[in-house]
């Protein structure tokens, strides 16, 4: 009796031993589970293309089916908003304005985020730089005017990227000096940014002389222009620099030693540790050019756009910034189409919104369906679904369906 | 007439050409096993072959691609670990699943259907009974943060018990025992066998295959081999069918002359990561041209000694004296208060493979280049970085250890673990240290590579190089070391010859019962 038994297993081993899948496969009482998940396991480039691209039409596809909701046409909606922010030069230089502070912020917040520093504060950080330089604009303004256009630009500039920096380097020295958690502590620094212009704009060296309303003085009147940045293709130069720093910051997180070290730490405290990195350092160090270069957005708000301090000059861009560094994944090359089709996003709907008569938010929503099926997309680059299977077929004929 | 009396020797668990495959691995690939009732079954296999991936699928936690389960005759289903639950099969994981914060009595009883109250004194009762028919030592109201390693494990066997399992998964049990605990879970595992209970051990410890099971079944790259009764299987026997191959299983113990202080640590007071005394008093030379082991129950202050020594842990009192050679006179240096990079800045060549090799000695998410120049990246004069000598040394690495790898600029935690710990000792060593720290070189790793990494070890102590090899077998901490330092802890308890010390007695010591030499 024993000895059948055990020679059963010996004699079920004799079977060829194939490969999965094998001989037989399940058996029709085992009920499999209807859905389950299964790890892919080389993903190919193209694999991924087709995700990506497949999400993309996905998030349009749902967004359409909410403009037929209330009852618009989805196509035209769509075409307007392809022509109202690049039908014309005119509405692609405004479709450029917007992107601009985007693509800046978005290498920004992705230096603090490649280290895994979930700096939120992008909003704060603009806000203070725009303060900073509007300082000195102030300054200029009350003292008779006195500071000439290329070092008014060029103080404006450090003081902004100074401002900027601050806000970084706060969240950072606490959180390496005490472990405070810096989702918190960027996120409330935003709105000490926000009230703290509020408080300006009834300060009586700020407000505007001619508006009892709170208010800041318009610099480009009280500057005789000198605060207006010069334009280049119809929008301000803040766009040459923005792209510059983009290729700059692609260099610096893949070439030099600063990169390596922001890389390591993200990746693991411990081992950046064990190299004999000063990891407290490196953290600061990269929120204080994060900081600073959110700052320097300030100054182009401030010198390039509006022209006067308001509590709306960083406008939602610190957040919309989080969610093209993600798109982008950290690559700052990549948050350069992607910014322009995000601002393309926002003006298009400013643009239905006066022809359709569809509010503006569309492009908020668009935005957020784009960012929920690409983050999507990474599930199935990485899992594929298998789904029960019918039974008495045979297995070639089985669909294993995979999205 | 037999279906009143179930034959003794009757199945319980009968798994047939099961099939599992994670992406485009194939963990499992037509695997068959069988387990009888009131039998102790011992499923053998390096990392990697399959045995836990097998066992997590009689438990529910994974579903396989094809195959068959029979439970006492029936075929099953078993889709989810309650399904397991419910046909009495209960598995005791090697990372326990349990909350810290609760006791014992209240971790048992977690999860399971009952009224919105509990009554502790049965409770405790219960918990009570089920160890005392076993011969458990339990404290059911004890915390689960105050117990030991061996307590904890008590609770999930328990645990399992009391849910009432008759089939009962052990993986790994012994891994984080000491020899005593270890023989003592052995006659509880004999007592719950006299009760009819059935029990699979997972482990790859052939010792305690022989010493404790009536079958052993064997699992290879994922595939069955064979399944022979224990009394008939010798370690050599099981080690063929487990590697495939003839292996010689000796590791050898070079002898060398110069052996000579290196490294002077004296009356070492640190502090681990939550500010608890981790390290008390120790004192200890290493010597180049020896091997010095150091064994002890996990967390007993190995990791913060490798870590004060690499200057990764707050030292509060004693000194690290560490014998440099500047201009060609010896100097003892005091490393204590420097961080790594400053005692690399000093010139002492230290090397250290610590214990989490994912989570500190490398950057998982990089790749194979950039880990490489993890210790070299500031040698290089200007502000970017250098990859070219990098690239070299990794590329001889790949060829030197036989690292297999799609090409030096794959991500490394895509690499099997062997991978991963060739290229971390490969870059230690490519260093030519004075001074080599590993914490665990072999864990997770096949037994071929597990003897490339001796060897390795053995050529640096031939080169004159001070090895400190902190370890968890036994049998190889002895066969390799010229010295043993016990440690229990956070104190030594005793430096021993491996030569003439029994394993019993490093089992004391490991219980923190200092024996005067």
């Amino acid at each position: 009796m024993t000895e059948q038994k055990y020679n059963d297993v010996a004699a079920l081993k004799e079977q060829p031993n194939v490969p999965c899948p094998p001989a037989k496969d399940l058996h029709p009482l085992m009920k499999e589970p209807l859905v389950r998940m299964t790890k892919r396991g080389v993903v190919t480039t193209k694999h991924k293309a087709v995700v990506y691209v497949v999400g993309f039409f996905l998030a349009l596809l749902v967004g359409a089916l909410m403009l037929l909701a209330v009852g618009k046409n989805p196509l035209i909606a769509y075409r307007d908003m392809a022509v109202g922010s690049f039908g014309t030069a005119i509405a692609s230089a405004e479709t450029v304005r917007i992107a601009v502070p985007l693509l800046i912020a978005s290498v920004a917040v992705g230096f603090a985020f490649k280290m895994k520093f979930w700096n939120i504060g992008a909003e704060g950080q603009i806000l203070a730089g725009a303060v900073a330089c509007s300082y000195i604009v102030i300054h200029s303004i009350n003292n008779g005017n006195y500071i000439p256009k290329l070092p008014l630009h060029l103080i404006m500039v450090i003081f902004a990227m100074i401002g900027g920096a601050w806000f970084g380097f706060i969240p950072a020295f606490f959180k390496t000096q005490w472990g405070t958690n810096e989702t918190l502590y960027t996120l409330m620094l935003n709105y000490i940014a926000i009230q703290y212009i509020v408080y300006l704009q009834s300060l009586r060296t700020w407000q505007d002389p001619r508006s009892s309303y709170p208010k800041i003085v318009d610099f480009s009147t009280f500057t005789e222009g000198k605060v207006e940045l010069p334009r280049l293709f119809g929008v301000h130069v803040g766009w040459i620099f923005a792209l510059i720093i983009a290729i700059i910051a692609y260099f610096y997180l893949t070439k030099t030693k600063h990169g390596f070290e922001i890389s390591v730490v993200g990746d693991s405290m411990n081992t950046a540790r064990y190299a004999g990195m000063n990891t407290r350092w490196i953290q600061i160090r990269t929120l204080l050019i994060s900081g600073a270069l959110c700052g320097f957005v300030g100054y182009l708000q401030v010198a390039g756009a509006n022209h006067t301090l308001t509590e709306t000059a960083a406008g939602g861009v610190g957040f919309t910034a989080i969610t093209v560094a993600w798109l982008a994944k950290l690559n700052p090359f990549v948050m350069i189409p992607i910014s322009i089709f995000i601002a393309m996003l926002q003006k298009g709907s400013l643009f239905i919104q006066s022809t359709m008569r569809i509010p503006a938010s569309v492009a908020d929503l668009l935005t957020g369906l784009i960012l929920f099926f690409m983050l999507g997309c990474e599930f199935f680059i990485e899992y594929k679904l298998i789904f029960r299977r019918k039974r008495n077929v045979s297995r070639l004929e089985q669909k294993e369906v995979t999205v | 007439m037999q279906d009143a009396k179930p034959a003794i020797n009757e199945n319980v668990v009968q798994m047939q050409h099961i099939c599992k495959s994670f992406g485009t691995v194939q963990a499992l690939s037509d695997v068959h096993f069988e387990l009888r009732r009131g039998e102790i079954l011992s499923l053998l296999g390096e990392n990697g072959s399959g045995k836990t991936t097998l066992m997590n699928i009689l438990a529910g936690i994974y579903f396989p691609d094809a195959g068959d389960i029979f439970v006492n005759g029936k075929h099953v289903t078993i889709r989810q670990p309650k399904d397991a639950f419910d046909l009495n099969i209960g598995m005791v994981h090697q990372h326990f699943k349990l909350v810290e914060v609760f006791s014992a009595a209240e971790n048992i009883v977690l999860g399971l259907p009952g009224k919105t109250t509990i009554n502790r004194r049965a409770l405790y009762k219960h918990v009570q009974e089920i160890a005392d028919q076993y011969g458990f030592e339990i404290d059911p109201e004890k915390k689960v943060y105050d117990m030991s390693v061996s307590e904890k494990q008590t609770v999930e066997i328990i645990k399992a018990l009391y849910r009432g399992a008759d089939i009962l998964i052990l993986d790994e049990p012994t891994a984080v025992l000491t020899p005593q605990e270890t023989d003592k879970l052995f006659e509880i595992m004999r007592a719950m066998k006299a009760d009819q209970k059935s029990i699979i051990l997972i482990t790859h410890k052939l010792n305690e295959v022989l010493a404790v099971s009536d079958r052993v079944t064997v699992l290879r790259k994922g595939e069955y081999i064979d399944t022979v009764y224990t009394k008939d299987a010798t370690i050599q026997s099981l080690t063929d069918m487990m590697v495939g191959h003839s292996v010689s299983l000796a590791i050898d113990r070079p002898t060398t002359t110069n052996v000579e202080p290196i490294l002077m640590v004296q009356s070492l007071t640190a502090l681990n990561q939550e500010g608890a005394k981790a390290l008390d008093d120790v004192t200890f030379e290493a010597n180049g041209g020896e091997i010095l082991g150091i064994a002890g129950i996990s967390g007993s202050g190995q990791r913060e000694l490798c870590e004060a020594i690499a200057g990764l842990c707050p030292v509060i009192g004693g000194s690290i004296l560490y014998r440099n050679i500047v201009d060609g006179y010896e100097v003892d240096e005091n490393v204590i208060g420097l961080n790594p990079y400053k005692i690399a800045k000093k010139g002492i060549a230290l090397a250290f493979v610590p214990e989490d090799r994912l989570g500190m000695g490398l950057a998982p998410s990089l790749d194979m280049v950039d880990n490489i120049m993890l210790k070299h990246y500031r040698e290089n004069k200007g502000f970017f970085v250098d990859r070219k000598t990098p690239r070299q040394i990794a590329e001889r690495l790949v060829e030197e250890l036989q690292i297999v790898t799609p090409d030096v600029f794959t991500p490394i935690r895509q690499l099997s673990g062997g991978n991963v710990q060739k290229i971390l000792v490969g870059r230690e060593i490519d260093t030519s240290p004075r001074l080599l720290m590993v914490a665990y070189p072999v864990r997770g790793l096949d037994i071929n590579s597990s003897y490339t990494i001796y060897n390795l070890l053995n050529e640096q102590k031939e080169k004159g190089t001070a090895v400190i090899f902190v370890g968890e077998d036994l049998d190889v901490l002895m066969e390799i070391s010229d010295r043993i330092l016990v440690m229990s802890g956070g104190r030594v308890t005793g430096i021993v010859d491996p030569r003439v010390t029994s394993k019993q007695e490093i089992g004391l010591l490991m219980l923190g019962q200092s024996i005067v030499m």
